[in-house]
């Protein structure tokens, strides 16, 4: 049985000008020990499905569907229980460490709050593990910087810091959005080595939620590629990486600027601008801004599988 | 075409900070920017890079005469910025633009697209008619891919990459020589971020601009500029061709930047190579001695830490502040 198995997830907003369709008919899974990353530009609604899962979503938003973790729904959990799951087995990193830490609580008060709360371990103990952990993200002197406020640390020592809670409670599934993205490419470096070191310590499984492809390519298993609320294409990296089939895999996968090619070819972008979400495009919602686009297309078309499991939204069976 | 727009001779922009409480009269300096010397040419890009508080932003600053210098000189076109009186030196910016960071926020929510970019056309000819305004404002959003009916829309009917071409029309409505651009393409999509570059590179070609092109995303600079300046704690590290950096880097540090890029090929990245770099950057409030970056240098010696390295000029033409420059062979490898 799968960790997660998201079926059917629909997550919308009701705002003054409509309904806003962030979701659209999802499905993935993901097993114990495996990393998954959910990819596309902003606005595809990577961030909303692991908020819909955690039960975190705004109050005007809704989410339909299921979210099996080990078989149990969470979405339709009521808070208590979801407390249970969340943050001891389910935790999350979230994208900004400046102000997902609490500016007025010391570091080790606000790392321990969580393993505390689940009453697994006493205060001392807790607090040896989260300088044990601090240890491991590379902070240097962790005795001293637990004791420290989140204003005393640099982003990239916050970045670690926010890794560092998601792993105490060694949770079976870390969800991390854009855990990197706030960081310098050298310190981005350390924090992915490692969520990666930690994964193959405790079996965890993650879901990395990105816009960078180039660190996508160095954790992950498998991929998601996300479009307008929709899986657009699902499969291993590199399935993704050597073999997209998805017009818009493609098109991100050529439009990241790279060191190891030459610059004279120039960039390809993506022409124009994601649908807006309030008013989808009816048949393929690439369509517009697809560069293979014909007649067809005005259908929506069916998600396709090839033999080797390799997931793709397109009529085009294997472009190119 | 060889034509010299700018020559920046050991510029260094220091602040001051009060310590221990405000009625404390002990100061603090930090060298934001420390030394820094470079020429620019007519037509030409160079890329400024290095990671957060390393001085990029108030170099950016500090080259527009936004902030003085507490030593050193930004000649632009053969006069002393810093020596203009206001008036002088006003008349001066109408050659010199920036393009911000955040396209959203760089914008006036309650001006209409025509307003943000006529701006400055009212500002330097406050006589102009509005049919020349209207006409001047449609032609640059032509030019950075608007389209012309929308000049009455406001910022927030658009999204985060047409603000930025929003942002880089008011910046050529002057038809300025110089446009620094301060990390134009971090707040965008990859996908968006091409679109972008791409029209930065053309306009440049089109219009014979100089662009200094602040970024701290290497792999952006690559194809943008000519030549990159790597920056670290204020200081500037190394100054190389394009090629020459990109290929075989002189200075240890930007060795280990380029290697530190993530590369979106599972199999290359599954087989990464360390970086070599270790630790933090030091707080600028109390950076090394000798040369800055040798508490994080594999390579470094006694003399690092005693001595500054000064930027001098290496038999390739380009430009290094490292003592072992000679000796030390940084060739990226095939997968760099």
């Amino acid at each position: 049985m799968a960790l997660l198995e998201v079926k059917d997830l629909d997550v919308g907003f009701e705002t003054p000008e409509g309904r806003v369709h962030a979701v659209n008919h999802l499905d993935f899974s993901i097993n114990a020990g495996e990393s998954l990353a959910l990819v596309g530009e902003s606005g595809s609604g990577k961030t909303q499905t692991v908020m819909a899962i955690l039960g975190l979503l705004a109050e005007n938003g809704h989410a339909s569907g299921q979210a099996l973790f080990n078989g149990k729904d969470l979405l339709l959990m009521k808070t208590q229980e979801l407390n249970q799951h969340r943050g001891s087995e389910i935790a999350m990193i979230f994208q900004d460490p400046m102000t997902s830490l609490n500016p007025y609580l010391r570091l080790d008060r606000q790392m321990i709050e969580v393993v505390m709360h689940h009453g697994r371990m006493k205060k001392a103990e807790a607090i040896a593990k989260a300088v044990e952990i601090l240890r491991a993200v590379h902070i240097p002197d962790p005795e001293r910087i637990i004791r420290q406020y989140p204003h005393e640390l640099s982003g990239g020592m916050r970045q670690k810091v926010m890794v560092a809670m998601g792993l105490l409670s060694e949770p079976a599934l870390l969800i991390a959005d854009e855990p990197t993205a706030a960081l310098d490419v050298t310190v981005q470096a350390q924090v992915t080595h490692l969520m990666d070191a930690l994964r193959e310590k405790s079996n965890a499984a993650i879901i990395l939620i990105s816009h960078d492809l180039g660190i996508v390519a160095g954790l992950c298993d498998r991929v998601l590629v996300m479009y307008a609320g929709e899986a657009v294409e699902c499969g291993s990296v590199d399935q993704i990486y050597y073999n997209p089939k998805h017009p818009y895999t493609q098109g991100l996968l050529n439009s990241i600027p790279r060191l190891d090619q030459p610059e004279e070819k120039g960039l390809q972008a993506i022409p124009g601008n994601p649908p807006n979400l309030l008013a989808l495009p009816v048949g393929c919602k690439f369509r517009d801004r697809c560069p293979k686009a014909f007649d067809a297309c005005s259908e929506k078309p069916p998600m396709q599988l090839d033999e080797d499991r390799h997931a793709f939204r397109c009529f085009l069976g294997a472009p190119e | 075409m060889n034509d010299r727009v700018m020559r920046v001779q050991d510029l260094s922009v220091h602040f001051k900070l009060r310590e221990g409480g405000l009625l404390s009269s002990k100061t603090h300096t930090i060298k934001a920017v420390d030394g820094v010397s470079f020429d620019l040419d007519a037509g030409e890009t160079l890329g400024i890079v290095g990671e957060s508080g390393c001085g990029k932003s108030t170099l950016a600053r500090a080259l527009l005469a936004l902030i003085k210098p507490v030593r050193g000189r930004v000649v632009w076109l053969g006069e002393d910025l810093n020596k203009l009186g206001e008036e002088d030196l006003r008349k001066k910016r109408q050659d010199m633009q920036i393009v911000f960071q955040d396209p959203l926020a760089a914008l006036n929510p309650r001006m209409t697209v025509r307003d943000i970019i006529a701006e400055p056309l009212w500002t330097f000819f406050p006589k102009i008619a509005r049919v020349q305004v209207n006409e001047r404002v449609r032609g640059v959003m032509k030019m950075v891919g608007l389209l012309p009916n929308q000049i009455n829309r406001y910022p927030h009917e658009f999204s985060a990459g047409q603000c930025q071409r929003i942002g880089i029309a008011r910046a050529l409505v002057l038809n300025p020589k110089l446009v620094i651009c301060d990390e134009p393409v971090s707040a965008l999509d990859v996908s968006i971020q091409a679109q972008i570059v791409n029209l930065l590179k053309d306009l440049q070609k089109k219009l014979n601009l100089s662009l200094v092109f602040i970024a701290h995303d290497l792999s952006v600079v690559k194809h943008i500029s000519d030549r990159v300046m790597v920056m670290y704690l204020g200081r500037a590290m190394e100054l190389s061709s394009r090629d020459h950096l990109y290929r075989r880097p002189l200075h240890p540090y930007t060795s280990a930047l380029i290697k530190a890029v993530p590369v979106p090929d599972p199999k290359l990245a599954r087989a990464e190579t360390d970086t070599g770099l270790t630790g933090d950057m030091p707080s600028p409030m109390n950076p090394p001695s000798g040369c800055v970056f040798h508490t994080r240098c594999p390579f470094s010696i006694k003399r690092c830490q005693l001595e500054v390295p000064a930027l001098r000029r290496m038999e390739s033409g380009d430009w290094v502040a490292c003592h072992c420059a000679e000796e030390l062979d940084l060739t990226i490898g095939k997968n760099g």
